[in-house]
């Protein structure tokens, strides 16, 4: 099978209904991207199919085909992941960093859909993201930060 | 004097009016009587057999053939307690009337069926009567299962004598009076069970007759989706539109275009019933969920094709559900829909496999839009999925968590209110006191 | 009146407690370690030590072995700021290790034991850091004088160059690195003055962020080995069951399953990868033999707390008579009670393991690599010095990671198995699988004389977490944790009785975000709040009265108070008509706090917090920024807590599995968070820890003000507080 990540080919020899999450974490070792829940609840594992946030932990690899995955060791590479991960530096929004790499994810999306996102947008897009440091209070500066980058 | 005349006409009236009822309720058409043909005993049928294992089973060894017959009545379900042995009952249905228990069928020979003959085990299968002699609550579908063979009722019963005897005492239900008079029953079991075996309809095809068996004697499909009247019998006049199984809505499953399967291409059906999922069509959960996995997802293509043959010749019966709504916005300012909480749960805990479309975000199992449960008014499904969920988490099977144990009643009719709001054709006005009836459920 | 607690020595109460001889742990200046044993992630160049922490390259890269353990409190950072400071290098420069087991050199002046909690770190090592700094800039400073024969005193320091200023000359640390070692440390060492420090009290940004932003970092769940295999486990779902009969054949039929080890009390399956290992998990029908748990029930426990609360207690404190003058006047009584509760860090339990050649080489994130070295080794039955432990970047500590029984699983599974494996915990596993913060019932009974408080009686009831992890700290019948928050208190209630009592239930106990003091405290403030509703009087009066003596309390009262808008209304929300307002103190970690908390209640009883004011005197700060995101955090956990925070047990087993019945606070839930932090040059406070303990009976005495029902049992319990109820 062959998957296109971060613009790269690889070509991985998986079942079909083997989640991404874990095609990505441990056949490819890219473990950027994060197992919290396994069950689509706390959005650790989130990456991008084709710009959209998706939790990868509940994303068989099979359905992926050859739309383009994101994840985090290649956000940076979009205008909206950059402007997410520098504001996350500069109001330093992380504790653990453990959730991040989703939160980032699900930020990113979200900024380059909706440039100027208002409170709701922010809810509505993240709050499927759980950071038990609760990073919330700066998840939420650091996007609006990022927007008026 | 003229009123006492009045007064014994009245009553008199009031009699012959109830008899007329429960005439109505009693004598009523058999379950495939909507079927051309006639149908003949079994030994005269001139087709294949359409009872015992199907033709790819004809040779297999005497194990392997009852478990398929056991499969096929899909025993498992109901008496097996949750993480509890299989088949050692103990299974709680909570039922208007109090708790019932399904009894224990491993061959223990205190507390299960080790005793047993075959005729004593014949006749509770066929008649509904124990081996004591009192009668059984038809919440045991021996109004189906007397359809089926005896060479079936003793292969189940063969097989069920091979498991490992578990000791487990039987539970007593907690009925009160009158339903705790069994004898009661007796009376329901004269005007309800007709007991005889499965009669075969020539005039329809050998598959149209597999399907009647496996449908009408061992799968017992309409104990859920065929509702039932004051006696509790089934209202074989409105056969398969839909019916409640523990606080679940047995959708509608006749031919109707709207509201039952008339619609469904048989292809569809049959990924359904072998896979408990099809494109749009949501997956089966609840009880429907427990028939897939432990019973339907075993039999053979074949076995599912003679199902799907027979359903689709059911008549169409209407039950006036909406029309499914088309898809939805992705918009979160969410249509002007007034429900704040409904919006944080939703996009908190159901966005991350629905989306905010409704559409499934990684998984087309995951689909809200189309369908029935999201259309269906009362969202009861909607409640249930969202306090029971589905499946084992860690497998690839459809997934869905319980949130019963953390969210308020409040919180799961906010939802619920929200989703049919948002996906479906009429928003539902569950309130946090039908949530907390729906937990009782179960 | 009682002592100010922060009067005493200067150092933190429970260093006072058992920290002694150990003071000087941290300071071995001059010892050559082998580098190999503190692995960095990055190979460093020979170079040479100057103490257990600092280690120069020729090529001058420094690297910093950090004895706090980062978990996202920000100690690599906040250490890294206070050697740095007083080494004069650039805080950006800097490469941090974990240390390894070695306790003589990073063992907790706190704890002695080698440990990363309790909010101990700022206040526990900042004083040994500065001078270890201080001490290798010394020893640079000499070694320049020394090549340039200059007096020393003509040197200055910055940014790791040495510069002579009459001369012009300088030299980069690097060049004199190797001289400098050689030398013999300095006896006397003077500390920087606060006026003249660069780093410290400076918002600096954090070292780990930016590779934590690029999802470089690597945890210890994602340390990946040449040859390495996948594990995931599962243990008796019974607390204390064993495993009974389990038939191998199904998981080994699964494709891509290497074995199956079937231990006494778990299984596990060993795979090509973790998803693989747990569908062969998924397979298997494991018949366990459940022991002598099975019975457990969450109401029994409780009623058998309850029942052991009713004493005799072991005295903690005793300050007068109080029990003589509870016998009559107006006296208060109540009891609180605090659940089971999760630590659901983000990262869940695991631990990667190469058992070979007699030895055991570990890979894993932990707050206490000195008890994983043991731990491992009495597990295999090994010397400790055949176990190496490589510690990593930890995804959420909150005291999960403070045991080891993580790394002990793994190890006894990869005794069975060949190479290397990583053992993963699923999500459920860690939830029901782990040491939970104990059950605590608080007894509380109190006088009140003329609007004051004049005997106190505080009693508690609960399971011990120092018997099991630091032994020495389980002193004659007493918890010095669960009484912390307890014993001392800034208010002045007159006489009191401080009791504890020891209940062990058969679940196993762990430290908490929060720790002892997230139960007294709760209670103290909650009972606060009982007495000043009963006798009529403001709550924040009522606390005002009893503050006389210690003013920094007093001052973070007031400072939260005004900044909330005490005595105004709570304002409306959407999510409830019923409104209030709740204010709280708390005092433990050497830190004040007071947070106020603004809630709506809906009819339906459920509770949302829409807003947080919160502020701290912590005594002088290392890092604001830091301390801060800390507050926030800390608040962010005691919401989830007190809103949601609860592990049940029915027939022996944990209810709850995953987030969706361990409720963890979601953004869209946030109140706003405030905070506001008093200059305080006191000693360091620790502050992990306070915001958690100071946001729970905030919020709980705002759903008191909003309801008029007091709650005794966390978490909230909505049917108690739905309207009509
Ligand atoms: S791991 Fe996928 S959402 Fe939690
Ligand atoms: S930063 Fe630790 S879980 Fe979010």
């Amino acid at each position: 099978m062959d998957l296109k990540i971060n613009g790269a080919n690889h070509q991985v020899d998986v079942p079909d209904d083997m989640p991404l999450l874990w095609v990505i974490r441990d056949v490819l070792g890219m473990t950027g991207t994060k197992f919290g829940c396994g069950i689509a609840q706390c959005g650790a594992c989130t990456v991008h199919v084709d710009g959209i946030a998706i939790r990868s932990c509940q994303l068989p690899v099979g359905t992926v085909g050859g739309r383009a995955i994101t994840t985090i060791e290649g956000i940076g590479d979009t205008s909206a992941g950059a402007k997410i991960q520098k504001a996350w530096i500069e109001l330093e929004v992380i504790q653990c960093g453990y959730c991040q790499p989703g939160q980032i994810m699900s930020a990113a999306a979200l900024l380059a859909a909706n440039p100027q996102p208002d409170d709701d947008a922010i809810d509505a897009a993240m709050a499927g993201n759980l950071c038990r440091c609760g990073t919330y209070v700066r998840i939420r500066e650091g996007i609006k930060h990022a927007a008026r980058a | 004097m003229r009123i006492r005349r009045v007064l014994v006409l009245i009553a008199g009236a009031i009699v012959v009016a109830v008899a007329a009822i429960v005439g109505w309720m009693v004598f009523q058409p058999g379950p495939y009587a909507f079927a051309k043909g006639s149908p003949v005993d079994l030994a005269a049928y001139k087709g294949r057999p359409p009872t015992g294992v199907p033709p790819e089973l004809a040779h297999a060894d005497a194990a392997t053939r009852g478990e398929y017959l056991i499969r096929m009545a899909d025993c498992e379900a109901c008496h097996t307690a949750k993480g509890g042995s299989r088949f050692a009952g103990g299974r709680p249905f909570v039922l208007p009337f109090g708790t019932i228990y399904t009894p224990n069928l491993t061959p223990d020979p205190d507390t299960g069926i080790g005793k047993w003959s075959d005729a004593q085990f014949l006749n509770a299968v066929h008649k509904g009567i124990a081996p004591d002699g009192s009668h059984y609550y038809p919440a045991f579908p021996y109004a189906s299962y007397t359809m089926l063979t005896d060479a079936d009722v003793l292969a189940i019963k063969a097989y069920l004598f091979s498991l490992k005897p578990v000791h487990q005492a039987n539970r007593p239900n907690t009925f009160g009076f009158p339903v705790n008079q069994r004898w009661l029953m007796a009376i329901w079991a004269r005007l309800f069970n007709p007991d005889h075996r499965f009669r075969p309809v020539e005039g329809q095809s050998e598959a149209w007759n597999r399907g009647a068996y496996l449908v009408e004697a061992a799968g017992h499909c309409g104990e859920c989706h065929t509702p039932r009247n004051l006696l509790q019998a089934l209202d074989q006049r409105r056969k398969f539109a839909g019916g409640v199984a523990e606080g679940w809505n047995a959708y509608n499953i006749s031919t109707d275009r709207n509201d039952g399967i008339g619609d469904w291409p048989p292809d569809d059906l049959a990924v359904y019933l072998a896979a408990g999922h099809a494109k749009g069509r949501g997956v089966a959960s609840g009880p429907m969920g427990e028939a897939v996995a432990l019973s339907l997802a075993h039999l053979t293509k074949s076995d599912i094709a003679a199902i799907v043959t027979y359903l689709r010749s059911v008549p169409a019966m209407a039950s006036g559900l909406p029309k499914a709504a088309g898809p939805a916005p992705a918009t979160p300012k969410l249509a002007n829909i007034d429900n704040p909480v409904g919006k944080r749960l939703f996009e908190g805990n159901c966005v991350g496999c629905h989306a905010w479309t409704g559409a499934g975000a990684a998984a087309d199992h995951a689909r809200l839009t189309g369908l029935r449960s999201v259309n269906d008014p009362s969202a009861a499904n909607v409640v249930q999925i969202i306090l029971n969920g589905r499946g084992k988490p860690g497998t690839p099977k459809p997934y869905m968590p319980s949130f019963a144990r953390s969210y308020s009643d409040a919180e799961i009719a906010a939802v619920a209110n929200y989703i049919t709001a948002r996906f479906g054709s009429t928003p539902s006005k569950v309130t946090p006191a039908d949530v907390a009836a729906f937990r009782k459920e179960n | 009146m009682p002592p100010a607690p922060e009067a005493a020595t200067g150092l933190p109460r429970r260093a006072v407690l058992y920290g002694g001889a150990a003071l000087t742990a941290g300071l071995l200046i001059g010892i050559e370690l082998p580098w190999g044993a503190a692995r960095a992630d990055e190979a460093v160049p020979a170079g040479k030590r100057f103490n257990a922490f600092i280690h120069i390259a020729p090529d001058d890269r420094v690297t910093f072995t950090l004895p706090a353990v980062e978990m996202g409190q920000g100690v690599y950072t906040s250490q890294a700021q206070c050697i740095a400071e007083e080494l004069d290098v650039a805080l950006d420069a800097v490469i941090a290790a974990h240390a390894p087991p070695d306790q003589a050199n990073y063992g907790s002046p706190v704890f002695v034991v080698q440990a990363t909690g309790g909010s101990t770190t700022t206040m526990a090592w900042s004083g040994p850091l500065r001078k270890a700094g201080a001490t290798a800039r010394a020893m640079l400073v000499a070694a320049a004088a020394a090549r340039w024969r200059v007096d020393a005193g003509s040197l200055t320091t910055e940014s790791g160059v040495i510069a002579h200023g009459p001369s012009g000359r300088s030299i980069r640390y690097g060049e004199v690195a190797d001289a400098a070692s050689r030398l013999s440390p300095p006896t006397e060492i003077k500390l920087k003055e606060p006026a003249q420090f660069r780093l410290i009290g400076k918002p600096m940004h954090r070292i780990d962020t930016p590779d934590k932003a690029a999802g470089k970092t690597v945890y210890g769940i994602d340390r990946m080995l040449p040859g390495m295999k996948f594990a995931t486990l599962m243990a008796s779902p019974v607390l204390g069951g064993k495993v009974g009969s389990v038939d191998q054949s199904k998981a080994l039929a699964v494709p891509g399953v290497a074995q199956v080890v079937v231990l006494d009390d778990l299984v596990a399956v060993v795979a090509g990868n973790t998803w693989t290992a747990m569908q062969g998990l998924n397979a298997l029908a494991i018949e366990w033999a459940p022991g002598t748990n099975a019975g457990l029930d969450q109401a029994q426990l409780w009623t058998n707390l309850e029942k052991a609360s009713l004493g005799p207690g072991v005295v903690a404190k005793r300050q007068g008579d109080a029990p003589a003058k509870l016998r009559d006047g107006d006296v208060f009584e109540e009891s609180y009670e605090l659940p089971y509760l999760a630590h659901a860090p983000m990262e869940m339990t695991n631990c990667t393991v190469h058992v070979h050649d007699g030895g055991c080489e570990v890979w894993t994130g932990t707050q206490v690599p000195g008890f994983a070295q043991t731990g491992a080794a009495k597990a295999l039955g090994i010397a400790p010095e055949k176990v190496t432990i490589n510690n990593h970047m930890i995804g959420g500590g909150f005291g999960r990671r403070l045991e080891v029984d993580g790394v002990i699983k793994a190890v006894r599974i990869a005794a069975h198995v060949d190479g290397p494996v990583k053992v993963t915990w699923s999500r459920e596993e860690d939830i029901r699988q782990q040491l939970y913060r104990p059950l605590y019932h608080e007894r509380l009974k109190a006088r009140v004389e003329n609007g004051r408080i004049i005997a106190w009686h505080h009693r508690v009831t609960g399971g011990s977490v120092m018997a099991h992890w630091l032994p020495p700290a389980f002193k004659d019948g007493i918890d010095s944790d669960a009484v912390d928050g307890a014993t001392e208190v800034p208010y002045a209630v007159g006489d009191r009785l401080v009791e504890y009592i020891r209940h062990e239930s058969a679940v196993p106990v762990a430290f908490w975000r929060g720790v002892g003091p997230n139960g007294s405290i709760f209670a103290m403030e909650c009972f606060l709040d009982l007495i000043a509703s009963k006798t009529g009087v403001d709550p924040l009066a009522f606390r005002r009265g009893m503050l006389d003596g210690t003013p920094r309390a007093l001052g973070v009262l007031n400072l939260a108070a005004d900044k909330a808008g005490w005595g105004t209304a709570a304002p409306p929300s959407p999510f409830g008509t019923r409104r209030g307002r709740g204010i709280a103190l708390m005092n433990a970690f050497g830190s004040f706090l007071a947070a106020v908390a603004d809630v709506a209640v809906s009819d339906a009883g459920d509770v949302r917090v829409t807003r947080l004011v919160i502020a701290a005197d912590v005594g002088k700060v290392v890092n604001p920024d830091i301390l801060e995101a800390q507050i926030q955090g800390g608040a962010v956990f005691g919401l989830s807590a007190v809103l949601f925070g609860k592990i049940s047990f029915a027939g022996g087993q944990v209810e709850q599995g995953n987030f969706n019945d361990y409720r963890i606070l979601r953004i869209d839930e946030m109140p706003a968070i405030e905070v506001h932090v008093v200059p305080s040059t006191a000693d360091f406070g620790g502050i992990g820890e306070p915001g958690t303990v100071v946001t729970q009976p905030a919020i709980a005495n705002a759903v008191f003000a909003a309801t008029g029902v007091q709650l005794t049992r966390m978490p909230i319990d909505r049917a108690l507080i739905a309207k009509g109820a």
